[in-house]
């Protein structure tokens, strides 16, 4: 009997998460719902609340509570050159494609704290294309949009991506590129040169330009399929024919409907050319 | 595409897990009828093989989950490395980033937790060996659902942490050496 009803705390996460949306515009609803669920239930804990529907009202009648939110809703896990053999496989499969256009447009879809960003900076700036290039960085949480704008990281985290970078390909020491203050790393602002930094969300918002090279890594495992189709299908609308899409190294379009728009370039590295369908 | 199984049993393990999951899953039939989700603790940094050799071993395929990767059953889907997996549906397996639970991504916690969430009475969870406390939080998870719980003998364990952690937790736990388990999961029929 009881199971066929749903049970009570789902109910409280679809209303919080409607919340959320009317009282905010953040769209959420068609999140991964596993994922959402663990992470609102430690929001519940830490906020010391004794249900979702407390944590509800809170969301409706403090605007404070906006950036908490996102903050457990949006997971801000990221490195530069986290898996390094993508960086490679962009570096010497990738850019040998994109030497042949004049200029460039590169999309980081969900950029956080702008790590992978930074990462194909730097790799454009190694290979000579970094001046005909033009980077959109977008994320919706504006919190860490402007950390990614400030490109500073803790160095016992650089040490890590150093030594990625090197596996990466990089041509230099990753030290180049910036400066260190007491434990941060400040990197150097040439970097942004090229970078516009945008608020968009891939749920709500629309296609922006045309794009040689979309990455979007990690990103859209939050999102249910339903979601991902809708993402995917956005991509697709972005990129000319032979453009590139890189996803995380566990991601595939394989059970995608728009899988018929894309063709494995780089099959281990998860890096799809857009066809002609 | 699939038509939801009536149940699933999901599996942890730590220090000793190669060993342990090749006296557990070999002997299943092919015609095992529920998914089988394995979180084992692996690096991070690199592939993992384990999908690769159970897939050799066994008579079920053995995969590394993907996002969004459908459930079939009698498949035994492996938790890929720097990545936590969970249960989303019973249909789909959805991947996560998030930050490492007791420093360890994949978690078996996190693993086991969604899907007791998803399958409630239908799931069987099961802890190996492992130096460490895994699993303990998610099998009493499992237990509290009504799930079925079921702990590998710590005197037969080659790391007996763990075993003991989730019997702790979890005192309604089944306590088996590992023939008696497979055996055990040898004799559930669709």
């Amino acid at each position: 009997m009881m199971e066929t009803f749903e049970k009570i705390e789902d109910i409280e996460i679809r209303l919080l998460l409607e919340a959320l949306y009317h009282r905010y515009h953040y769209d959420f609803r068609d999140y991964a719902m596993s994922s959402i669920k663990r992470r609102l239930r430690q929001a519940k804990e830490n906020m010391g609340l004794a249900t979702i529907s407390a944590m509800q009202e809170r969301v409706l009648h403090d605007p404070d509570m906006l950036p908490q939110m996102l903050r457990y809703l949006t997971v801000q896990v990221s490195e530069m050159y986290r898996d390094p053999s993508y960086f490679l496989a962009i570096r010497q499969q990738v850019i040998p494609h994109l030497r042949t256009y004049p200029s460039l447009k590169v999309w980081v879809a969900g950029c956080s704290t702008g790590e992978e960003l930074y990462s194909l900076v730097i790799l454009f700036r190694e290979e000579g294309l970094e001046e005909r290039t033009l980077f959109y960085a977008t994320d919706i949480n504006p919190d860490a949009l402007h950390q990614a704008e400030a490109g500073i990281y803790d160095a016992e985290r650089v040490r890590q991506f150093s030594e990625s970078y090197r596996q990466a390909g990089g041509k230099t020491s990753l030290s180049d590129y910036y400066h260190s203050h007491y434990n941060r790393c400040i990197l150097d602002k040439s970097l942004r040169r090229n970078v516009v930094f945008s608020d968009h969300s891939l749920v709500t918002d629309q296609v922006f330009g045309e794009m040689h090279l979309i990455s979007c890594r990690n990103v859209m495992i939050y999102f249910d399929r339903d979601l991902q189709d809708r993402v995917v299908g956005l991509f697709k609308d972005s990129l000319p024919r032979q453009g590139f899409l890189g996803l995380g190294a566990k991601e595939s379009l394989r059970f995608s409907t728009h899988a018929n728009a894309f063709r494995d370039f780089v099959r281990t590295e998860k890096i799809y050319q857009r066809t002609d369908s | 595409m699939t038509g939801a199984s009536k149940g699933a049993v999901i599996i942890g393990a730590s220090a000793g897990a190669l060993e342990a999951l090749s006296v557990l899953l070999p002997p299943l039939p092919a015609a095992f009828p529920l998914p089988i989700f394995v979180v084992v603790h692996v690096p991070s940094d690199k592939p993992s093989v384990l999908a690769d050799i159970f897939d050799a071993k066994c008579n079920l395929r053995a995969i590394e989950a993907e996002d969004k990767e459908p459930v079939m059953p009698g498949a035994i889907y492996f938790a890929p490395p720097n990545y936590h997996m969970l249960l989303e549906d019973k249909q789909n397996i959805a991947l996560s980033n998030e930050e490492e639970v007791l420093f360890s991504r994949p978690s078996i916690d996190v693993a086991m937790e969604s899907a007791a969430d998803v399958w409630g009475d239908q799931l069987i969870g099961i802890i190996l060996t492992g130096a460490n406390q895994d699993g303990a939080r998610g099998l009493q998870a499992i237990s509290a659902a009504g799930g079925m719980a079921i702990v590998q003998s710590p005197d037969g364990a080659y790391a007996r942490a763990m075993p003991e952690a989730a019997i702790a937790a979890c005192p309604q736990a089944q306590v088996m050496s590992l023939p008696d388990m497979a055996a055990y999961l040898s004799r559930i029929s669709g």
